[in-house]
């Protein structure tokens, strides 16, 4: 059984429809990535992932329970986690204290202890920057604290939208050295991006998102050799 | 600042504080202390709001209302109008409830309203309440409508009533004294209350939710019921505060909490510094004194330099008043106190 079954999911807003039928899973320990163009719907999947849109057809299994009838502000406590586009991260509390923010749902409070030391250990930029304002951090900075507060929120699926979204290609590699980091801690991770030759490079599998429908799937290794995607996503 | 320079400053300012109402009585009369009576009522009803404007960024324009509920539950339960007599240690924090119970009736239809129309919704609230106050004399008279309601009980512990001057070692020790280290000992509590808020994990959540609700919800925030947890709180302050208004002044009516006082406790709240604990207490205490001093000197002073008064002295002060307030919106919109956060904030909102 796998950790996240999607099946025929649909979503519509008003009139149109942005997610189309479509089939995914995850299994535990993976880290699968979604690629496709703007506007193929991936963010809409995401979002309806975590009770942030409602779908309007179709099933969502996640850890062995359908999510329908959790509220939005519930989904972290049952371990579904999304950093979402552009980082979320609280500009105007320090770093220290957004990170306290992702154990907001734990009541351990040595637990969410631990897991801040753990984050400070992946990323030491952040230890020199425990009390700063987090709004005052590089973008690469930022999405350190986003990461480093989603370990500390225990997810057992982590959802990334975008987290290259308007970086410079140096720190977008950094970012993805970070998010290789998080996957060896053994944090199951569904990534969402435009930069497919990245994304597909650190992931195991991946799915193909065109106009709401998943049009192709597969090993990442196939589908970066794959003819059409490298036509139509590489550039090449 | 090293530990002991700490323990020496809050030895200090606890001495400070301790005698202050015999310093300020010998030498400027008995109506500065009962002025700084009201200072610390009114600290205590600006860390109220704080909690509500400050730290969730709910804009409260009612904000007195709660004063009034926690200030006409005492007034009911302590006085010859229903000739009930409660001891102040039931009646207080029953006015305290009863306020927070109506911050979460104002904060439920409002959770999804902000900024203006939030604001809008709370000062029709506020004046609600006062209306009513002002109107439930009939058909069964509960408030006494708009003559109030008189001869309220005293604090009293054991056999002894604040109501009266007593002799002690040959201190004349006077009612505006007595409530004076009756209001700090309620005051330093409301302090520490907001303190601990402050730097607890509801406070973070605070801070997160008036940032990025959405972020906030993400992290396993419930909006509705922080909100109304802020209302509830802000509100249980503003109760006591009531209640202790009404004991000390022995008469209520519904005048007092009209909509000027609600503004003026939010004046107190920004001009201090908005979120930031000091600052309001400065806030507060600066604009309970000033009022009292301008009153003291505009008189005097048309009447040196022209022989006769030009303006009347209270429409001066309400003038000097609200140009103080615009020259302070202009120069320092951040507050004369600002937290690092709220100065962050508004750096941000200059730049972009």
């Amino acid at each position: 059984m796998s950790l996240l079954e999607v099946k025929n999911l649909q979503v519509s807003y008003g009139g149109i429809q942005a997610v189309r039928g479509i089939d995914f899973h995850i299994n535990k320990g993976e880290l699968v990535t979604l690629i496709g163009a703007n506007g193929a719907g991936k963010t809409t999947t995401l979002k309806t992932l975590v009770g942030m849109v409602k779908k309007s057809g179709g099933t969502i299994n996640f850890d062995g329970k359908e999510t329908d009838n959790i509220a939005s502000f519930n989904f972290v406590r049952n371990g579904l986690v999304m950093v979402p586009e552009g980082r979320g991260i609280f500009g105007k509390l320090t770093v220290e204290e957004n990170l306290q923010m992702g154990g907001y749902h734990r009541n351990d409070k040595d637990g969410i202890q631990r897991d801040i030391e753990r984050g400070y250990e992946l990323f030491p930029r952040l230890k020199e920057r425990q009390t700063q304002l987090a709004g005052t951090l590089s973008g690469g900075e930022q999405q350190m604290v986003a990461m480093a507060r989603a370990i500390v929120s225990q997810p057992k699926l982590l959802l990334l939208d975008e987290p290259s979204m308007g970086l410079a290609p140096l720190i977008v590699e950094k970012i993805f050295e970070i998010i290789q980091m998080v996957a060896k801690e053994g944090v199951t991770m569904l990534l969402v991006e435009q930069n497919a030759k990245l994304a597909l490079e650190v992931s195991q599998r991946g799915y193909v998102m065109e106009s709401g429908r998943i049009t192709m799937s597969g090993p990442a290794q196939e589908l970066l050799a794959d003819e059409r995607v490298r036509n139509a996503y590489l550039g090449e | 600042m090293n530990a002991n320079k700490k323990l020496g400053v809050f030895i200090a300012s606890a001495i400070a504080l301790a005698v202050l109402p015999f310093v300020v009585g010998s030498t400027l009369g008995n109506s500065w202390v009962r002025t700084i009576d009201f200072a610390l009522l009114y600290v205590m009803l600006a860390l109220g709001l704080n909690i509500v404007v400050g730290f969730a960024g709910l804009l409260d324009l009612g904000f007195i209302a709660f004063y009034a509920v926690g200030a006409y539950t005492f007034a009911l339960l302590g006085s010859p109008h229903f000739d009930i007599h409660l001891p102040f240690y039931i009646s207080i924090p029953l006015g305290a409830l009863c306020a927070a119970l109506f911050g979460l009736l104002l904060g439920t239809p409002v959770l999804k309203l902000k900024g203006d129309y939030l604001a809008i919704v709370t000062l029709g609230f506020g004046e609600i309440i006062r209306i009513f106050m002002n109107n439930l004399n009939a058909p069964i008279n509960i408030t006494n409508g708009p003559q109030g309601i008189n001869l309220i009980d005293p604090i009293q512990i054991g056999g002894f009533s604040m109501g009266k001057t007593i002799d002690v070692a040959g201190f004349a020790l006077n009612p505006v004294h007595m409530y004076y280290y009756l209001f700090l000992i309620l005051t330093i509590g409301v302090v520490i209350m907001a303190y601990r808020l402050q730097y607890s994990r509801i406070g973070r959540a605070w801070v997160a939710m008036r940032e990025d609700q959405i972020a906030a919800s993400a992290m396993g925030l419930n909006i509705r019921n922080i909100k109304l947890l802020a209302f509830a709180l802000g509100a249980l302050s503003g109760g006591v505060a009531g209640g202790l208004f009404a004991a000390f002044q022995g008469f209520i009516s519904p005048e007092s909490f009209g909509l000027l006082e609600s503004i003026m406790i939010l004046a107190m709240v920004v001009l201090g510094g908005m979120g930031h604990i000091p600052g309001v207490i400065l806030g507060a205490v600066v604009l309970t004194i000033a009022p009292e001093i301008l009153r003291d000197v505009i008189g005097p002073l048309q009447m040196h330099t022209f022989g006769r008064m030009i303006v009347d002295p209270e429409n001066a002060r309400m003038l000097l008043f609200g140009l103080a307030m615009v020259i302070m919106m202009l120069t320092r919109p951040e507050g004369m106190w600002p937290s690092k956060r709220r100065k962050a904030e508004f750096e941000d909102a200059k730049k972009g």
